[in-house]
């Protein structure tokens, strides 16, 4: 399982632990390898679809463990232009590789002045130790 | 965080040492799952041997002249039909039939039953047998401070608990006393996953002497989470999902363990209903598609989820509902309101995983 104490510093991090790696106008999301270790093994996701469109803090998507339910919030609005369905066939991938083969959706951005409002890896990893 | 006015079993510190994630149930601090996660130790119990703290659950003992008599007259199924050293699944109800708790019975002598209890029943169900002992020579105490309890379970199981026991284990449904790594115990043929097994009721002083011997030899630490996972597979009931006191046993489909004409507390409404056919069937399911149904979610048309969860065998979601009597057969469609997504499910035959099934229909 990846490392719960691992912070990519070309991400941008949320306080609900989602993480999102931007190109340009699109943003990669995915929940945070803290947030998976928290939930125990993912056994389900729902991912939204690919036309939808969400505004910041939206619950967007859920992953489900054997015990709990767990929403996850768009971190940035924008219309979701790509999901990852490899993670339908195997939802261990977001524990697994949560940065990684384990992303969720991708969004076109409607408004890159939201990104100020995210936390670097740094300030992230602050939020973590006082959670942790 | 863990409330400070939870209860320990005698096991807490070798969970703590095992990485356990610790939570409260029942009012106990149990471990839910240990290092390696529920999928392993599902899987363990299902192909090797597992092992539970049990201890959390409750014992009573009934003891006396009249023992038998007492507790025909407040357990559902029938008494007298118990050897010694048998063991028998039975139900408690209240005047009205609802069930006040499922129950494992041993009979220790002519005169003498063990029953252990639900956790989060034990208090009630104490108090309720000592509330009805009035009129009967028995004595009813509660022994719950007296045993630890361990589950043993898996296609291994028996191998390795025979290999530390000082003569043979007892037979499925008979519990006798032995000797486990050199302690005393009441070694019992029963179990809560649908695999063979034993369950060891000993002094708690003994208990961690027991798991740690039994861990040594192979079996896999198991918490709560891996025993819902499992009993849900089996199509075993759980108190406070499947059954509570606003449900009778006919309807959650336990009418086998109940003999009205013992004349149980709440024997009459348990004929009546079984006479009338009740409105409501509780009955194991499957989704046909993707999704997991809870606990409380909705069936459209009528009936409710009593226990849900992702099944580590079959890879689906699997339950147990109430659904209405006429839409309640096996191989009938019906769609759970997961969160406002309807999600398709059919109703199953028990139990939903089996070794030699085969995982369709």
């Amino acid at each position: 399982m990846a490392d719960a104490n691992e912070h990519p510093s070309d991400l941008l991090y949320n306080r609900d632990h989602e993480w999102a790696r931007v190109d340009a106008t699109v943003a990669t999301v995915g929940i945070t390898s803290f947030a998976q270790k928290q939930l125990g093994e993912i056994v389900f996701v729902e991912l939204p679809s690919v036309g939808d469109r969400v505004s910041a803090s939206d619950a967007v998507a859920t992953v489900e463990s054997v015990k709990a339910v767990s929403e996850v919030f768009a971190p940035l609005s924008g219309e979701v232009v790509e999901i990852n369905e490899a993670i339908a066939e195997s939802p261990e991938l977001v524990n697994e590789d949560s940065y990684g083969d384990g992303w969720m959706f991708k969004l076109k951005l409607s408004d890159q002045g939201e990104l100020g409002d995210l936390l670097d890896s740094e300030a992230y990893a602050g939020l973590v130790a006082e959670e942790g | 965080m863990t409330s400070p006015t939870l209860k320990r079993t005698a096991l807490f510190e070798g969970h703590r040492g095992a990485g356990a994630t610790l939570v409260g149930f029942g009012g106990w601090e149990m471990p839910v799952q240990y290092r390696d996660g529920i999928r392993a130790e599902h899987v363990a119990v299902r192909t090797a041997v597992g092992i539970f703290d049990v201890s959390h659950m409750g014992e009573v003992e009934v003891a006396g002249p009249e023992a038998e008599a007492f507790l025909q007259r407040v357990y559902t199924n029938d008494v007298a039909k118990m050897a010694i050293g048998s063991a028998q699944y039975t139900l408690m109800c209240n005047e009205d039939g609802g069930v006040l708790d499922d129950l494992f019975s041993y009979r220790l002598a002519p005169d003498r039953f063990l029953t252990v209890t639900n956790a989060a029943n034990h208090d009630a169900d104490v108090a309720w047998l000592q509330a009805n002992s009035g009129g009967f020579d028995v004595d009813v105490t509660d022994a719950h401070d007296a045993y630890a309890m361990l589950a043993v379970q898996g296609p291994v199981a028996r191998e390795i608990v025979q290999a530390i026991a000082d003569g043979p284990l007892p037979a499925r449904m008979t519990a006798h006393r032995g000797i486990v790594v050199g302690r005393e115990a009441l070694i019992c043929g029963t179990g809560y996953t649908g695999e063979d097994g034993v369950e060891l009721l000993v002094d708690p002083r003994d208990a961690l002497a027991l798991w740690d011997e039994i861990v040594r030899r192979g079996a896999v630490p198991a918490g709560l989470a891996a025993r819902d996972t499992l009993r849900l597979e089996a199509c075993f009931h759980l108190y406070g999902n499947d059954l509570s006191s606003e449900r009778g046993p006919i309807e959650a489909g336990l009418g086998w363990a109940c003999k009205e004409d013992t004349g149980f507390i709440g024997s009459d409404a348990v004929r009546a209903a079984r006479q009338v056919g009740p409105a409501e069937k509780l009955v194991p399911f499957k989704l046909t598609g993707p999704g997991i149904a809870r606990q409380g979610h909705a069936v459209v048309g009528g009936g409710v989820v009593t226990s849900g969860t992702h099944s580590p065998c079959l890879g689906i979601g699997i339950g147990m509902a109430y659904l209405p009597a006429e839409r309640a057969g096996v191989g009938q469609h019906f769609e759970i309101d997961v969160r406002g997504t309807l999600r398709p499910a059919i109703v199953a035959s028990k139990p939903l995983y089996q070794r030699d099934k085969e995982t369709h229909g």
